[in-house]
């Protein structure tokens, strides 16, 4: 069936419906992971935005369930140029096609993916509407594409209640689908017996497993939890996870934020938590023009000079020259465009950074970022 | 980390003669990296024996020394050009072995020379198989287990530890007889016991089975300061097993989700960081397709084909990065040369899809056994780009130039089941083919995939091509059909044949409906950055990213690559092509190449103003014509591929530059031909023109026989032979029928003599012969295939004369502007033409080096319309250099199994290498050591000639006699040096008892076999035994008594020392 791609700009693509059938408006965004489909539609960081794949062949190996980094798939639609007919994978229990139909996700292909791409890095990020629908007014239509927002995801994403994940067994070889360290390397386990309080704004799996997986006991607060009810759980470190929308617009949070800033348990965050934590401090964060949506990007350790290839998907970023140099450093920097990427909190136990140490999809080359954290609560060396 | 300092003069190794195996690729790693570290103010000596690289330019090096690559000419180098640093990461296998070998003596340290972008240690550690397995284990990377065992029970127990199934290799057994797979210990106790007893060494390697597992690769680069990246990665088609030299390859690996991909991706920079390696590598994965387990099969830790590959597929220079980092920079600090505004230090990321398929010497070995195994075979590769899987499939299989361009290219419609299901079992150059003849009667996928192993979703893609060959026959071919078939590449040609329409209709409808090539960017980074690298591929479902851009008072020259490099067309039209293309941008125009070649340097998207990497066809031509609408292109550097595209290029407007369109034609065509040559009053051999065999057989009776057969348009003898009877004729013709031919037939007097080679540049007026060339070897043996030796050493000044004066005459006869290509007979005081190409050549490159005359930028600027007066050249013969040099043709013999070595008009060598020096002995030696025959070794030889050659053998056999080797000889020709007082003790014949002349060969103790078969398509069946025995176990074979006379000379001149020269310095 023929659908359109409309932009707010007045740009039409013209291909086929995939997935459910349903009219949507949401920001369009595009990520330039050549595999991690799956990963990138069930990261609640995409809540509000409908995902331009670059790569142009997606859902080769299928769906294999186990990869989901949530429950559900967030994205409001999804725009590839081209669906694989058949999923290969040993693992693959279904087809792309009917599990963006099972979970109501609207979506188009057979598009021009990179001519999409290439506007929206030339003119910025911009609403779109994906229908099967032949509109009449055309302007009526566009200023209506326009007047979207992306607003109260943190909240639709977060989990509702408290829940706890125990350390995981020790794993051996083969080795483990979501590790981002080596089992059996000497710093697995290093987090044994120590208790991390994850607060999910919108958190991928891989964030608490990343941990767990290293020995720690993870509770998982929902967004609105108040600072002294995590405190109380007396944690040994705090995790702020990644989260979609736009920083600012988490106020609440942000006041709690900064009460756990001035506790002294260690605190590491990601993303969006980042983010938080740095307007809870007094800094500023903007708008990037496209975002930083893929697998490639590097990152450079002010500290020790060393440069990440990191995975990335985030449409905002902290403002560096709004940072009091008494309360953050830069830790991190994007190589590419100097962009802010990481910050490390003056006499604290705090750092913090933009991209995505728990990969998936993505490399997992800063995984060992998850060791740093374990090594401020006292883990084990 | 900045630049080290302390480098200033760095020694860079080539990888010499072009073998299957190690090919062009290097050339353009080593031209990248050159370049590269000149741009940093780097003094570069290079050393390379192979004449026909770019690398040994004077403009790519500082000094030039085109020497055999030994340790001891690296030795007296390093004494005479006192470089700081070696970077032996460049030239290949060839490169590193060098490398390893003056670590380990000891010398770089005695003089003061550091290894740069690698340590002994780095390359022991990828290299022995010991060291490596026990780094792999140390980081917890695991490998396919094995081990070698001498009896059957501790095989048995060496399998039950590794698990079945097992594969089971018995060492030293021609081409791996006696091994296999053991599924259990019954099936394992019955190889080993035969396997055991057929190794000579009485061992056989136990190893895990992995076959069928995928084959992936991973190209990673890392530098001094530890930073890791991944460029690609790519999956092949063909499970482990096939050599990934032989594979279909696709990058980026398509069945792969995130958690294999990065779980790879973090192996191999974990394999990287280990070894320590300051550069580039190359890591071979077996993936389990049921399961998360996996094993490195290799690690190449040095630039490679791969990395080539890669770097082609990605935008992303892997060896001018390697070349920095060697230097001591940092990922960081290195600019990435697409966007020039990111770093090096990031991944590429591709939005379309990238094929590779190889390109096998089949069509040249028709004896050869097609089967594609561990040991790779082809000669050269094309790559290509599409926003699609399939259509980059398409448009792989079209560049090929092995007259397929679609799927249904090899008919198999007349197997019957059992018969195609026999035929999808066995591993060769035509599975695709195979399984989609399966597809189109409903073979099931998954039966498919078992007995291929092959995953299912590349089966669904050959299925969703066969489903539109289908459509397409059905019909009707709607717009939206059309515009289907055009999405998936389906040429017009294949639209028009299947659809039952012609091409001109085919064409019409599709751009009256819009229906054109629209051409996207390979920017490294998915649209992600802008960019500015003008390299480009087409495809149909897109918009464009080409504006034609025209530039005021600019020209458009447009430069046709030559495609695959094959036997008869090797690395040196690459050489011409880039040479000329730089040559048009100092006389001021935009240059444009089309190729599809990604181990060249003109597919090197700083070589041109714009790089289009298409498949060379007229459609694909005309696509980017279309939108480019050059001034002019120019077909004369891109050896036949190229030439074959001019009636294309007339029919689309575009002019062609320098010769005339129909003055090549008048060189090709006999009947034009022969008129010129009347008209010149040029004898050539007599002959005529047929179109049968029975024509054929009437006119090689009328000439006498020998007769020369061969179909006329062919570049490197492809199809040609000499005929001594009818029957000969019979098969022979049957044969050149095979491969599809168009053309006429020719039938030429054989005539035995010198043969001559010129090579000319002409401005239409006047014309300059830069030096001329004579074979060693006589008339009847592919000027390819033969010793050439420049300045000619034998002819008289009148032949000389001669040779001028024809060459004149047939230059302006012709209108030549540009290059000519002449090869004469010279037959006592007659000279003969055999063949004129109005176009570049094969010995174009090495005339250039050796004379340093410029000879593709003049003939670029005559193009150009420059006289040659008028660019300070003297016309006529130049003077002959103080140095003479030799041409060596080196083989690849030992890696077709099955072919016939035997040298004939057909040309079957894969390069070459040059010996230069002032005398003619030390050039032979140079020659012979650089293509490396490095003899003696044992001091035995076999000789074994027919009868008519009996009386000139004994000569040479004397010289052998006489630097010291015992001759054993058939009975035959025994009987014939024992009766003219040269020792030769008589050996069986091969179907006689042991020790029989097999036994000899099989010994290990042979140095040299001269074997000179019959002629004629009719050769005794014990003779190619016998050669293919010897060149599989090592033994050198010559099939011409002139080859072993030049080589008995070299081995009596032997002990003289060496001067090395600097070529850059001649002129």
């Amino acid at each position: 069936m023929k659908a359109f791609l409309i932009l707010e700009d007045g740009t039409i693509f013209c291909g086929s419906r995939i997935g459910a059938d349903r009219e949507v408006i949401s920001e369009i965004v595009f990520n330039t992971s050549m595999t991690g489909y799956l990963e990138v539609l069930s990261d609640p960081s995409y809540a509000g935005q409908a995902v331009v794949m670059t790569y142009p062949l997606i859902g080769n190996y299928g769906i294999c369930e186990e990869d989901m980094e949530s429950e559900k798939l967030w994205p409001d639609g999804f725009i590839v140029r081209e669906l694989s007919r058949i999923p290969s994978n040993f693992r693959s229990g279904d087809t792309i096609q009917h599990f963006l139909q099972k979970h109501n996700i609207p979506g188009i292909c057979g598009i021009d993916t990179r001519a999409l791409t290439k506007i929206l890095r030339e003119k910025g990020t911009m609403n779109g509407m994906i229908t099967t629908h032949v509109y009449e007014d055309y302007a009526k239509l566009l200023d209506r594409i326009r007047k979207y927002q992306v607003t109260g995801v943190v909240k639709a994403t977060s989990c509702k209640e408290k829940y706890e994940i125990a350390p995981s067994e020790p794993q051996k070889a083969p080795v483990s689908v979501h590790t981002a360290c080596r089992p059996g390397s000497l710093k697995w386990r290093m987090g044994e017996g120590k208790h991390v309080a994850l607060m999910d704004l919108g958190a991928k799996n891989n964030i608490a497993c990343s941990l767990s997986e290293r020995g720690c006991r993870v509770s998982v607060f929902p967004c609105d939890t108040r600072a002294e009810t995590i405190l109380a759980a007396r944690p040994d470190g705090i995790m702020l996870s990644n989260g979609p929308g736009d920083p600012k617009e988490n106020q609440e949070i942000i006041q709690e934020i900064r009460r756990l800033y001035q506790s002294d348990v260690p605190i590491f965050a990601i993303c969006l938590g980042h983010q938080l934590m740095a307007l809870a401090t007094g800094a500023d964060t903007y708008k990037l023009k496209y975002g930083h949506r893929g697998g490639n990007h590097p990152v450079k350790d002010l500290e020790t000079g060393r440069v990440y290839i990191s995975s990335q998907n985030h449409g905002y970023a902290v403002d560096p020259d709004s940072l009091d140099p008494k309360v953050a450093v830069p830790a991190f920097v994007n190589v590419n465009d100097n962009t802010n990427e990481g910050l490390s909190y003056v006499g604290k136990n705090i750092f913090t950074v933009q991209f995505h140490p728990e990969a998936c999809p993505g490399p997992q080359d800063s995984g060992y970022l998850f060791d740093r954290f374990i090594k401020m609560m006292g883990g084990k060396e | 980390m900045p630049k080290n300092p302390d480098i200033k003069k760095v020694l860079v190794f080539g990888s010499g003669p072009i073998v299957i195996g190690q090919a062009a690729e290097f050339d353009y790693a080593g031209t990248q990296a050159c370049r590269s570290l000149k741009e940093e103010g780097i003094q570069v000596v290079l050393l390379n024996s192979n004449p026909a690289t770019i690398m040994t330019d004077k403009n790519i090096a500082d000094q030039v020394y085109i020497e055999p690559l030994t340790a001891e000419v690296v030795e007296q180098l390093i004494k005479k050009e006192r470089p700081d640093s070696v970077l032996p990461t460049l030239g290949g296998q060839a490169g590193l072995n060098l490398a390893m070998e003056l670590e380990e003596s000891g010398f770089l340290e005695e003089n003061h020379v550091r290894l740069i972008g690698t340590t002994a240690l780095t390359i022991k550690k990828a290299e022995d198989r010991e060291l490596f397995k026990e780094t792999m284990e140390k980081i917890g990377e695991p490998v396919a287990p094995s081990d070698i065992v001498e009896d059957v029970e501790s095989g048995l127990g060496i399998a039950g530890e590794i698990g079945y199934p097992v594969v089971l290799r018995p060492a030293y057994t021609l081409g791996g007889s006696g091994g296999g797979i053991a599924a259990n210990p019954e099936q394992c106790r019955e190889i080993l016991e035969n396997g055991l007893r057929l190794s000579r060494v009485g061992q056989v390697l136990v190893e895990r089975c992995i076959a069928g597992w995928k084959e992936i690769e991973y190209e990673v680069m890392r530098d001094g300061a530890g930073n890791v990246i991944t460029v690609c990665n790519m999956e092949n088609i063909d499970p482990v097993g096939v050599h990934t030299g032989d594979s279909i390859v696709v990058a980026p690996s398509q069945t792969l989700g995130d958690k294999e991909y990065q779980m790879l991706r973090t192996s191999a920079l974990n394999i990287i960081t280990e070894l320590g390696i300051t550069g580039g590598c190359n890591v071979q994965y077996a993936l389990n397709p049921e399961s998360f387990e996996y094993c490195v099969i290799e690690v190449n830790p040095r630039v490679s084909r791969s990395s080539a590959l890669a770097s082609k597929a990605t935008g992303y220079p892997i060896a001018k990065v390697a070349a920095k980092i060697a230097l001591g920079y940092t990922l960081e600090e290195i600019k990435n040369a697409v966007t020039k505004k990111t770093c090096a230090c990031f991944e590429p990321m591709l939005d379309y899809c990238v094929v590779k398929m190889p390109r096998l010497p089949f069509d040249k070995f028709i004896s050869a056994k097609r089967t594609l195994g561990t040991q790779m075979k082809a000669t050269g590769e094309v790559m290509s780009i599409c926003t699609n899987f399939e259509g980059a499939l398409m448009k792989a299989i079209r560049s090929l130039e092995q007259h397929v361009d679609s799927l249904s290219s090899y008919d198999f419609s007349g197997f019957d089941e059992d018969r195609l299901k026999k035929q999808l079992e066995k591993v060769d150059d035509r599975r695709i083919w195979v399984i989609a003849e399966a597809l189109r009667r409903g073979m099931p996928y998954d039966r498919i995939h078992e007995i291929t192993r092959i995953d299912p979703w590349f089966i669904d893609k050959l299925a969703v091509l066969v489903g539109m060959e289908k459509a397409l026959i059905a019909g009707p071919l709607t717009e939206e059909l059309l515009r289907e078939a055009k999405r998936l590449e389906f040429p017009d040609t294949v639209i028009a044949r299947l659809s039952g329409a012609d091409v001109a209709q085919i064409k019409a409808m599709r751009y009256q409906a819009g229906i054109r090539a629209a051409y996207k960017m390979v920017d490294t980074c998915a649209a992600e950055f802008a960019a500015e690298t003008p390299y480009y591929y087409s495809c149909f479902d897109g918009s464009s990213e080409v504006e034609g851009s025209f530039e005021a008072g600019k020209k458009k020259v447009l430069v046709l690559g030559s495609g695959p490099i094959r036997i008869g067309q090797g690395i040196e039209f690459d050489f011409c092509s880039v040479h000329s293309t730089w040559a048009f941008a100092k006389e001021g125009y935009e240059t444009i190449i089309i190729n599809n070649n990604p181990e060249t340097v003109s597919t090197d998207f700083d070589i041109a103003d714009k790089l289009y990497f298409e498949p060379l066809t007229p459609e694909d031509v005309e696509s980017v014509v279309d939108v480019e609408k050059p001034d002019g292109a120019v077909v004369q550097f891109g050896g036949q591929t190229a030439i074959k595209l001019t009636e294309a290029l007339m029919k689309m407007g575009v002019p062609v530059l320098g010769t005339a369109p129909e003055d090549v034609d008048a060189a090709e065509d006999r009947e034009l031909f022969d008129q010129i040559l009347e008209q010149c009053q040029i004898p050539r051999p007599a002959g005529h023109t047929v179109f049968s065999a029975g024509e054929a057989k009437k006119a090689a009776n009328k000439l006498g026989y020998p007769v020369l057969v061969r179909p006329s348009y062919v570049l490197g003898g492809q199809g040609m032979q000499i005929c001594i009877n009818d029957h000969d004729i019979d098969e022979f013709i049957g044969i050149i029928n095979q491969i599809a031919q168009d053309h006429p037939i020719l039938v030429d007097k054989y005539i035995v003599g010198k043969e001559i080679e010129v090579d000319a540049v002409c401005d239409g007026q006047d014309i300059l012969i830069p030096g001329i060339m004579e074979h060693i070897e006589r008339t009847g043996i592919h000027s390819g295939d033969s010793i050439s030796v420049y300045p000619a050493p034998s002819i008289t000044p009148v032949i000389e004369a001669k040779l001028v004066d024809y060459t004149k005459k047939l230059a302006r006869a012709l209108h030549v502007k540009g290059m000519i290509n002449i090869q004469f007979i010279v037959a006592g005081d007659e000279v003969y033409i055999i063949e004129v190409n109005p176009r570049s050549s094969r010995t174009v490159p090495y005339i250039s080096k050796v004379t340093g005359i410029p000879i593709i930028p003049l003939a670029t600027q005559v193009i150009c319309g420059h006289s040659l007066r008028e660019l300070g050249y003297t016309p006529g013969l130049q003077k002959k250099s103080e140095y003479i040099a030799i041409k060596m043709p080196v083989f690849s013999f030992e890696k077709i199994r099955g072919a016939d070595i035997s040298l004939g008009p057909e040309m079957k060598s894969t390069g070459e290498c040059l010996g230069i020096a002032k005398t003619f002995n030390e050039a032979l030696y140079k020659a012979f050591e650089g293509a490396g025959v490095k003899l003696p070794r044992h001091k035995n030889m076999i000789i074994s000639v027919r009868k008519s050659e009996h009386e000139a053998v004994v000569e040479i056999a004397r010289r052998f006699k006489n630097v010291g080797y015992r001759i054993f000889a058939t009975r035959g020709t025994a009987r014939v040096l024992n009766d003219h007082g040269v020792p030769a003790f008589a050996v069986r014949k091969l179907e006689q008892e042991s020790p029989n002349i097999l036994d000899l060969i099989l010994g290990h103790e042979i140095d040299l076999v001269i074997d000179i078969p019959q002629q004629g398509a009719e050769r005794s069946h014990d003779g190619f035994v016998i050669r293919r025995n010897a060149i599989e176990t090592g033994v050198h074979v010559l099939t011409s008594l002139d080859t072993a006379k030049a080589l008995a000379t070299s081995l009596e001149n032997r002990a003289r020392k060496r001067t090395l020269v600097d070529v850059a310095l001649l002129s």
